[in-house]
């Protein structure tokens, strides 16, 4: 995540699907699941990270297996004006006080609409390889395109 | 505070305003409905209830009877207690959202006043929509006359809503037959029905912000099953809680339900198991028959269509030579389901008794006393043969030529 460091959270910490598969003695009466641990009273308050998600939350599970290709956040040209945060479907772009810190890979699935609204030149957000360095791809960022008279 | 609502000890109703009393009694929080023939007045009643200030709660009129289930099931996820009242069309148009209720685990009590299903366009009575209901994962109980609609959704409240149970519950009533017949019903008072059916104990509300909660999360193939397992479970479990709720009410009115009820069986030679008012017409058919002929006829009728009563269906019925089961549905290319379920349960008896099954009574055809009759006889006449005289499956009160289907397999 370009050597950005959110917290120390439950974000992602198990693979979705990979559950222990309980009996039918054990599931949730009615399949109604609960999203925190304990009182939520004040949740909303809270920083996604320091809420007490559920092991029922998708905040705590991964679907990163899901990705082919996944979108690289390069922060020296981002103009933090918060678009692609905005129009992520996955909730994926991590921002505080309208900074954009990152990407969590936890949960994109790789759309590229990141990329796609990006209004930066060139752009702050470019798709690559599940499978490649992000050092790498940082490293080869194209240059600025000239405007075309 | 709603307005208190007089009442007499005995009280003319019909079967819909019948239930909507006892509605108005439980105190419910919230109605969303969308009135149909026949189980309009049940609506309407409930309806004026509320415009006379008798209701506390909230009357949500909807567009279609498929909001108006759903509205249900989020004022019943919401923590609330919810009924409604629907029939034929209108419960076809729910039957998606009934499943919802059901896996949801949600407390719901629904009128069902039973009526034909079209085409041809039908309001008169019949079962097609009872019978549309039985694999929703509801419990069904079927009321026989306006007193036992009154009594039974009382009932319903105090089943669905037990902690063991958590499913929601429908009242069958028959169309026009019990709906809409004028019948001395001894209600019970308010502050006793009240006290009957308890204080609503919401389960994971939705209205409960300190502990959200998702209602009908996804499963797929690694989960579904075992939900699934979970709520059959529940479901087949609420019989002893049915039997519960059922004694506890005799305590406080004297007036007894079982989840199968049995006439004049004792000494039985056959049987007629039949569901709905055609229930009293067979009692009256088989008194005459034992007071003026002497033949020993009996009838069982499940009072609880869902869960099935496998166990008690056994016990009722082991003793007779021959039974004809009635079903007041099109079987739509199959025996009755009533028939495959009794005969399902009987199989496993040590006496097997002759079992045949006529359909009856489609679209509100009337099912009169003289035509039991014949039909007790017809098993008396299989009984004394020792095997089945007739077709398997016969239609009764058809015009034109006979029309009957499969014959005992004899070597």
């Amino acid at each position: 995540m370009s050597g950005v460091h959110i917290s120390e959270d439950n974000r992602g910490i198990r693979e979705l699907g990979a559950e222990e598969l309980v009996g039918w003695d054990a599931v949730t009466q009615g399949v109604i699941i609960n999203s925190f641990e304990g009182d939520a009273t004040d949740v909303v308050e809270k920083k996604a990270e320091e809420r007490s998600y559920s092991d029922f939350s998708s905040y705590t599970a991964t679907v990163a297996s899901w990705r082919v290709i996944k979108p690289v956040y390069n922060r020296d040209i981002c103009i933090d004006c918060q678009n692609c945060w905005m129009w992520c479907p996955d909730t994926s772009i991590i921002s505080r006080d309208k900074q954009m810190l990152g990407i969590d890979y936890d949960h994109c699935k790789g759309c590229g609409v990141c990329v796609e609204v990006c209004p930066t030149n060139p752009k702050s957000l470019l798709m690559f390889g599940e499978t490649e360095d992000n050092e790498i791809a940082l490293s080869g960022w194209p240059e600025k395109k000239k405007k075309e008279k | 505070m709603a307005e208190k609502y007089d009442i007499n000890e005995t009280e003319v109703w019909d079967g819909n305003f019948a239930a909507a009393q006892a509605m108005r009694q439980a105190q419910i929080d919230v109605v969303a409905a969308y009135p149909i023939t026949p189980s309009t007045p049940i609506v309407e009643g409930y309806g004026g209830f509320i415009a006379n200030g008798y209701v506390d709660g909230e009357f949500v009129m909807v567009e279609s009877e498929h909001a108006a289930m759903s509205g249900c099931i989020g004022a019943a996820a919401a923590g609330g207690r919810v009924a409604t009242a629907t029939s034929s069309q209108g419960f076809a148009l729910m039957v998606e959202v009934l499943y919802q209720a059901s896996g949801m685990r949600l407390p719901i009590v629904l009128n069902v006043v039973n009526r034909a299903l079209a085409s041809p366009l039908n309001v008169r009575g019949d079962h097609s929509d009872m019978y549309l209901g039985r694999d929703s994962g509801w419990i069904q109980l079927d009321a026989f006359n306006a007193q036992e609609a009154y009594d039974l959704n009382l009932c319903a409240f105090k089943i669905g809503e037990n902690m063991g149970v958590r499913l929601p519950v429908m009242i069958h009533q028959d169309g026009f037959v019990t709906s809409h017949t004028a019948q001395n019903i001894n209600p019970l008072k308010d502050e006793d029905a009240y006290e009957f059916v308890g204080t609503y104990v919401p389960v994971e509300e939705m209205l409960d912000f300190s502990k959200p909660v998702t209602y009908g999360a996804q499963t797929e193939e690694d989960w579904h099953y075992e939900h699934k397992a979970k709520q059959h479970k529940a479901l087949m479990d609420s019989r002893e809680v049915i039997n519960e709720v059922f004694a506890e009410f005799k305590e406080k009115t004297g007036r007894e339900y079982k989840r199968v009820e049995a006439y004049m069986m004792e000494d039985a030679d056959v049987a007629i198991v039949a569901l709905g008012s055609t229930v009293e017409t067979c009692i009256l058919a088989a008194k005459q028959l034992r007071e003026e002929e002497g033949l020993k006829v009996g009838i069982v009728a499940p009072r609880c269509f869902r869960p099935f009563p496998f166990d008690d269906i056994r016990d009722a019925l082991s003793d007779v030579k021959a039974i004809s089961v009635l079903d007041r549905s099109s079987p739509g290319g199959a025996m009755g389901a009533l028939f495959n379920e009794i005969s399902a349960a009987i199989y496993s008896t040590q006496n097997r008794p002759l079992v045949t099954n006529y359909i009856y009574g489609l679209g509100g055809r009337d099912f009169a006393v003289d035509e039991a009759k014949r039909i007790f006889k017809e098993q008396l006449a299989h009984a004394d043969a020792g095997h089945i005289t007739t077709p398997i499956q016969q239609f009764s009160g058809l015009r034109g030529p006979k029309l009957g289907f499969f014959e005992t397999k004899r070597s």
